[in-house]
């Protein structure tokens, strides 16, 4: 052991520090920390002036006559049979372990103590030494840690449902059903749902026997995104009754954007759907700054429809143009966000190619087994936890 | 059969031809808790495991459904069993593995023939007339002592460890037992354990069964012990001369001479 040194105190002092941590019985008594020996099992040989002073015991009180555990309450005891004891016996030593010492009197002193374990020179277990040190403030601060998660937890729950009951509210109810044509769709947040994404599609009855169908992004997400998700669907359904041209259509939802002033744009495709029983099924479609869709047929031949158009809301006099396509039985037309084609993966996208080939693997099946499989490869490509929301429809005209 | 042992953390040794026996640990543990027993009976094939979300066990195979109460841990149990084929085997729990092999040997008698309770309590809480040893509130108290001990419960007793490189397989049990038993995982547990009521269960063991008391246990008393092997028709009560609940850590010795005595006269 080194000498303690008081050179750097003033020589009236010096001699007096010097005595005091000379002193082994001061170093212990008058620690800062409370101090405990006891046998293996927990009965109390020693205990210092501190520890006697924090728990109102008198030593004879406490020396031969009770074990640790018994200081503590019954929730202590418990976690010291299962946890700190079996914990002793194995490693040697436990550190900051919270318990609360039952102090005379009944009063309860929130403690964090460490112990260790000291063998015979035959290894067996001789007796343990326990520092205790106050822990009032500390664990007050950590009710109030547990308290503070306890809310975020609750909060995030909340924050949770409102997303996805918002999110549900901007997508249709129930799988759309159009007569004559087999329709399949899937819509899927990002990541873990958490969050209002700005993907939508929407599919409705027309006067005539025609349908619209529609799938769109709105740029960002978050509730903002979904005010300009929610002016857009219903925009759509007004302006659909209205123009029976595609790009009219957009042209209208572009106005509405504009005149709301909605700081965000907006990619849609949108398309009029006529199906007959003796005939294809005939689709004119606008598109408005969003991937075109795919053509599927029965071989797996893969090839894009429309025209490119602009991005709606955000120049006044932007152009579309009408297209139509003639779906014969086993052809789908599969429309989807920019969440499936830039699906990410350590900054490799998804991309288009992989997008064909597997559309190509599954151009024998149902509408929604395509849009399921198109999903949850991407989900699969991005670890299971996508970036960006998605949304797919598909249209296919029945084989037969 | 490879998706259970892998979940359970199981490993098997000893004498792969010899008796099956089986070791589950408590509350608060896993299976290292049992290494200074195992070595006396390597003349059996020993199967230990973790409970799931203890120790090296596969933790995303909990789910609060599946183990809401201990019938959760004894199916667990005999899905093991079934996976290694156990017949006629030794089913040696602490604690409330005590009561998981008394369910688990009820469902399946042939699987688990001899039962040995170390420390068993079939209910914690005072109840009309019988003495668990704790009131209700004392056990929202240990939930409370759980909570508090969160931070306490991550990684940070690694590095005390450290200091012995002449003994590394301490440090490997310390990173890989204690320190991984999920905290959320472990209050469920704590709360399905102690708030759990298997008295009735005890008549309708028929494995021969020894049940292993601690003269001064905090968390199941002598007369739990004694009431224990009263209800169990073909059993016996031994009382080591030991404190606390974990003789097979505290008096070692003791313990396997009492399991040995008992499996000599089966």
């Amino acid at each position: 052991m080194t000498e303690p040194t008081s050179a750097a105190a003033p020589p009236r002092r010096a001699a007096e520090i010097a005595q005091l941590e000379q002193s082994v019985e001061d170093l212990y008594e008058h620690a800062p920390c409370g101090y405990l020996s006891t046998l293996p099992d927990g009965t109390v040989i020693r205990a210092n002036a501190t520890f006697l002073a924090m728990t109102g015991y008198r030593a004879d009180e406490l020396v031969a006559v009770r074990r640790f555990q018994d200081l503590l309450t019954a929730g202590g005891r418990i976690y010291h049979e299962t946890h700190y004891a079996p914990l002793l016996r194995m490693q040697g030593t436990v550190r900051e372990i919270a318990v609360d010492i039952v102090c005379a009197g009944g009063r309860r002193l929130p403690a964090l103590v460490n112990s260790v374990l000291k063998r015979d020179a035959a290894g067996e277990p001789l007796l343990v030494r326990t520092t205790v040190f106050d822990a009032t403030d500390r664990r007050e601060y950590e009710r109030e840690l547990l308290r503070a998660r306890t809310r975020a937890e609750e909060s995030e729950a909340r924050a949770r449902v409102l997303a996805q009951t918002l999110q549900a509210s901007l997508i249709p109810p129930a799988p759309p059903e159009i007569p004559g044509v087999d329709v399949g769709a899937v819509y899927r947040p990002a990541g873990r749902g958490d969050e209002v994404g700005g993907d939508f599609y929407d599919v409705f009855q027309l006067a005539g026997g025609e349908w619209a169908v529609l799938l769109g992004d709105v740029q960002g997400k978050g509730p903002r995104a979904a005010t300009v998700t929610a002016l857009a669907r219903y925009t759509v359904r007004a302006a659909a009754i209205q123009s029976p041209q595609p790009s009219s259509v957009m042209g209208l939802l572009n106005a509405a954007l504009l005149r709301q002033g909605a700081d965000r744009f907006c990619t849609m495709v949108y398309g009029r759907v006529a199906a007959r029983a003796d005939g294809p099924v005939r689709v004119r479609l606008a598109c408005g700054g969003h991937a075109l869709p795919l053509l599927v047929d029965r071989r797996g031949q893969v090839r894009t429809v429309g025209a490119p158009g602009d991005l709606l809301g955000v120049i006044e006099g932007a152009s579309w143009e009408d297209a139509a396509v003639e779906l014969v039985p086993g052809d789908a037309l599969v429309l989807y966000t920019d969440g499936i084609s830039e699906g990410r993966r350590d900054g490799e996208f998804y991309g288009d190619g992989r997008v064909r080939a597997l559309l190509a693997r599954h151009c024998a099946d149902g509408a929604q087994v395509m849009a399921t499989a198109l999903v949850d490869e991407v989900v699969a490509f991005q670890h299971g936890l996508p970036r960006d929301d998605m949304a797919v429809v598909v249209l296919k005209a029945p084989a037969g | 059969m490879q998706d259970v042992l892998r979940r359970n953390n199981v490993r098997v040794f000893g004498d792969p031809t010899g008796r099956p026996m089986v070791f589950a640990h408590g509350f608060g543990c896993d299976q290292h808790m049992w290494r200074a027993i195992t070595p006396a009976f390597e003349g059996y094939r020993i199967v230990l495991f973790d409970h799931v979300g203890h120790g090296g066990s596969d933790r995303t195979a909990y789910s609060r459904a599946a183990y809401d109460t201990l019938h959760g841990y004894a199916d667990a149990v005999l899905e093991i069993a079934e996976a290694l084929d156990l017949r006629n085997a030794v089913f040696v729990g602490h604690s409330v593995s005590g009561m998981i092999g008394v369910l688990a040997a009820i469902a399946e008698p042939d699987r688990f023939t001899d039962l040995i309770l170390v420390s068993p309590s079939p209910r914690y809480v005072d109840d009309d007339g019988y003495r668990g040893g704790f009131a209700r509130a004392e056990i929202d108290e240990l939930l409370d002592a759980l909570d508090s001990n969160y931070l306490g419960w991550s990684s940070a007793m690694a590095p005390v460890i450290m200091g012995r490189p002449d003994r590394p397989e301490l440090a490997e049990e310390l990173t890989n037992s204690f320190c991984r038993t999920d905290p959320e995982i472990a209050k469920d547990f704590a709360r399905v354990t102690f708030l759990s009521d298997n008295r009735g269960d005890l008549a309708k063991v028929a494995s021969r069964t020894l049940v292993l008391q601690c003269a001064e246990d905090a968390i199941a008393p002598q007369e739990v012990g004694r009431y224990v092997a009263a209800q169990i028709p073909d059993s016996e009560f031994v009382l080591l001369d030991a404190v606390g609940h974990c003789p097979n850590l505290s008096a070692p010795e003791q313990t396997i001479a009492a399991m040995q005595d008992f499996l000599a006269t089966s």
